[in-house]
């Protein structure tokens, strides 16, 4: 047995004006969590795909089991035992758990010579499977009726029954509760038992730290080093992957709250599952914290006051005045602007220049005669934000589609700040983003406050919150179950409040 | 290095402009092949076959940018090419569908059928937008629908003996440049400044390339969906009046299958059917490369039952070899 179960040596990988992986090399061991960390952009979700085959490297090469391997594709690195569970899970919604597991290879029987898939079979080992992840599901459940954690099990199980060696987890726990997180790590714990080793790529240090290994880190697509997980802390790992030393997480503040410019009295939502009868306010030059876990319905909550989703009763008095929003364009026209949570679903235009999403929001300030966009004024706007925000592109003609996580939300952050809002909801607003980009963010929001922009912050972050917040509130299963303000501020009490119906 | 790059680029240029090239070379080795086909008469002749068809691609390019479609453009051609020709046939034709109808001035007439057209373009997009009908069954009922109307309404006769004044249109020129080429190259620059100096425009590419983002973002994709629909119709209308000028008539089979070809036309210039992408130049490079292949075929004496199975092909190549472009970037 050779010590290591896979290397990956000297793989360089090149985009058009890109060197994402730079002679990248990579040793697992047999039976451990190797934990794979760097900023956003740094490579390692390029250097994942380079292994599961779903791009090809320019250079280099993988040996696994102590042999060289060539894999040309996904199917064929599932066949030769690496399995990954997607950042973004790409599961098949409207088929079965059964049917998501076997996709590709179902269990066939023969009837009179022609071959047939025996579901039978199929459904019996998918149970069995999803013993073995701690999951009781029906196997014929359609996947649509799952929330993202369970989805992210039957990806597990999936991995399993193609008895993988290697398990790759690119953001596992990005949209999971506290309770599924510990759920997925007694998953990995288990599978460690039996020799399977994961690769496991998150931002968040505390669960690195806690389930890691080994610790790999990697920083402009080159390779920087590999450390025993206990030999590390945090501090370590982010100056490792920043390159130099961080100092503060979260900026100085210097806003100070002011009168009461946003009321929101006894919002209730249209869907019964949602929210209900909702009553906060909202302070010039204040952060106010949105505190809970998924599925609390904040989201939800935020996006009805911006006129996406539809309420059955409630008022919202802002600056004295009762203000009907029936549509994100009344919210804007007021001065109101929300940074969604899902960036790729409802943030950028992927496919447009980063010039056309940041003007989107207010071309209505650039059109002569009624009619003409001025694009000079167009240009100087989004030139004085990729300055001011410190947006990292080659030109304002470049697409948004090619950025970091972290330059994308800044330009969407640029789109509303074109139109001069008041009040700023930023729903995750560094989800998935690393972490300089994240402080930077902090800055801006920061800066706003200081001006006396009022900011609502959702954030399932736990240090986020506590860090950026003058005030949170707490929801939980659609209700507001508690408002600390900083004084009373602390993981625990948050905690009990976003779990006080659980 | 230098010399490597110098060929990269060289190597780039070529597989982002295929299409065009080998729409040059074809001209080229035809030109050098047959005597008349690099001649005023031939390219006046497929200018004015191109302006036409630009015209309605033109008008559904809008659909397929917000990731529509538009199938009930080439049946809504033929309803304008039978309102037109209706109201303007000469005063002493046997026929006349109205015998007692006096000269209307024709500004009128393109007046009128331009707003009939345009309502069943609004049609579609009210209820693309509101009943979130997909434009593709919307439009294909509307298809139906107004060839329907158009039998009934003509009673399935075909229409002749238009006035002079109107077939004008058609055959005259300016400065020995025809008409038709002028009018398309009019809406051609109208829709330039359309889709790339007016809100409209932007609001399109975003609807487009993101109907959720849009939405937030607080552009009120129904209104866009409905002016993109309503004005395809117009530029239906208009082409439905050209048509049936230059032809000398219309029946209820004008304009029969048009969407499919300015759809074809529009993809192989480059609009994308994910929506989000698509320029005018590229639009009239997609219905450029159409008729000039229908004439090349034509002088080259291919008969018009092989030319279907050649245009076919170059749909489908046209298209693989534009989106090879976005495979290699993977």
């Amino acid at each position: 047995m050779a010590e290591y179960l896979l290397e990956m040596r000297g793989i360089s990988k090149s985009f058009p004006g890109v060197k994402a992986l730079d002679d990248v090399t990579i040793k697992i061991r047999p039976g451990t969590v190797h934990a794979l960390m760097g900023e956003n952009g740094a490579g390692k979700s390029t250097l994942m795909k380079c292994l599961f085959g779903i791009y090809s490297m320019d250079a280099g090469e993988v040996w696994f089991h102590g042999k060289k391997a060539h894999i040309i594709n996904a199917n064929d690195a599932l066949h030769k035992g690496i399995a990954m569970v997607h950042q973004e899970l790409q599961p098949i919604q409207e088929r079965s758990i059964a049917e998501n597991i076997f996709c590709g290879r179902y269990p066939t029987k023969k009837i009179l010579g022609f071959t047939f898939i025996d579901h039978k079979k199929m459904y019996e080992e998918t149970e069995i499977l999803l013993n073995e992840v701690r999951m009781k599901f029906n196997p014929k459940a359609k996947l649509s009726t799952l929330s993202v954690s369970q989805m992210q099990s039957v990806e597990i199980a999936k991995a399993v029954s193609v008895d993988a060696k290697v398990v790759i987890m690119d953001e596992p726990t990005s949209s999971l509760t506290e309770n599924e997180v510990e759920a997925l790590f007694k998953i990995i714990e288990d599978l460690k038992n039996r020799g399977v080793s994961i690769i496991y790529i998150s931002h968040k240090m505390d669960e690195i730290l806690k389930i890691s290994d080994d610790v790999s880190i990697m920083r402009d697509g080159k390779y920087i080093g590999t450390w025993e997980a206990k030999e590390l802390t945090t501090d370590m790992i982010i100056s490792k992957m920043v390159g130099r030393e961080l100092t503060n997480l979260f900026p100085p503040r210097e806003n100070v709250p002011g009168e009461v410019v946003l009321e929101v009295k006894n919002f209730t939502s249209i869907s019964p599952k949602s929210f209900k009868n909702v009553n906060f306010n909202l302070r010039k030059g204040e952060i106010l914290g949105i505190g809970g876990l998924v599925g609390a319905q904040r989201t939800e909550l935020m996006e009805a006051l911006f006129g996406i989703r539809s309420t059955v009763s409630g008022e919202i008095i802002y600056r004295g005045k009762h203000l009907k929003i029936k549509r994100p364009q009344d919210a804007i026209r007021n001065g109101i602007a929300l940074l969604t949570e899902d960036r790729r679903a409802t943030g950028i235009f992927g496919v447009l220049s980063i010039a056309d999403n940041v003007s989107i929001a207010s071309l209505d300030q650039y059109v002569d005669l009624h009619l003409i966009l001025n694009h000079q004024k167009i240009g100087k706007l989004v030139q004085d934000n990729i300055a001011k925000l410190s947006i990292k592109t080659p030109s304002s003609k470049t697409l948004i589609q090619s950025l970091s996580g972290g330059n994308q939300q800044k330009v969407i952050i640029s789109r509303w700040l074109a139109n001069n809002p008041d009040v700023l909801i930023l729903d995750e607003p560094t989800r998935g983003i690393d972490v300089g980009a994240k402080y930077e963010i902090y800055v801006i929001m920061a800066e706003l406050a200081k001006q006396g922009k009022s900011i609502i912050m959702i954030s399932s972050e736990m240090s986020e919150l506590i860090g950026m917040s003058d005030r949170i509130m707490v929801m939980c299963d659609g209700n507001v179950t508690g408002e600390l303000s900083s004084s009373e501020v602390s993981q625990e009490n948050i905690m009990s409040l976003a779990t006080k119906f659980a | 290095m230098d010399k490597t790059l110098n060929k990269n680029s060289i190597l780039k240029l070529v597989e982002n402009n295929a299409i065009t090239i080998i729409m040059i070379i074809m001209v080229i080795v035809v030109g050098i092949s047959k005597d008349n086909f690099i001649s005023i008469s031939n390219f006046k002749n497929i200018s004015v076959n191109t302006a036409v068809r630009f015209i309605i691609a033109l008008g559904i390019s809008g659909c397929l940018i917000t990731k529509g479609t538009d199938l009930s453009a080439g049946r809504i051609v033929g309803l304008g090419a039978c309102i037109s020709a209706i109201l303007l046939q000469k005063a002493d034709y046997g026929s006349k569908f109205f015998p007692n109808l006096g000269e209307l001035p024709i500004p009128l007439v393109i007046l009128i059928t331009v707003a009939v057209c345009c309502i069943f373009g609004i049609l579609n997009g009210v209820i693309i937008s509101f009943f979130k009908v997909p434009p593709f069954i919307m439009t294909l009922g509307m298809q139906t629908f107004v060839y329907g109307i158009t039998l009934v309404f003509t009673g399935a006769d075909p229409i002749g003996g238009l006035r002079d004044d109107y077939t004008m249109v058609a055959r005259g020129t300016f400065l020995g440049i025809p008409y038709l080429f002028i009018i398309a190259f009019v809406f051609g620059l109208v829709f330039w400044l359309l889709y790339n100096m007016t809100k409209h425009g932007k609001y399109m590419y975003a609807v487009g390339g993101n109907e959720s983002a849009a939405e937030v973002s607080g552009v009120n994709t129904s209104k866009t969906k409905i002016i993109i629909y309503g004005l395809a119709a117009v530029l239906y209308g208009v082409a439905g009046y050209l048509l049936a000028a230059k032809a000398g008539g219309a029946s209820v089979n004008t304009g029969y299958g048009y969407e499919l070809e300015a759809i074809a036309a529009c993809t192989i210039g480059g609009v994308s059917t994910n929506g989000g992408v698509g320029k005018i130049s590229g639009i009239l490079i997609g219905v450029l490369v159409f008729e000039l292949l229908k004439s090349s075929l034509q002088f080259l004496g291919v008969e018009t039952s092989y030319t279907y199975i050649v245009q076919g092909l170059v749909i489908v190549i046209a298209v693989a070899l534009d989106l090879r472009k976005y495979l290699a970037k993977k």
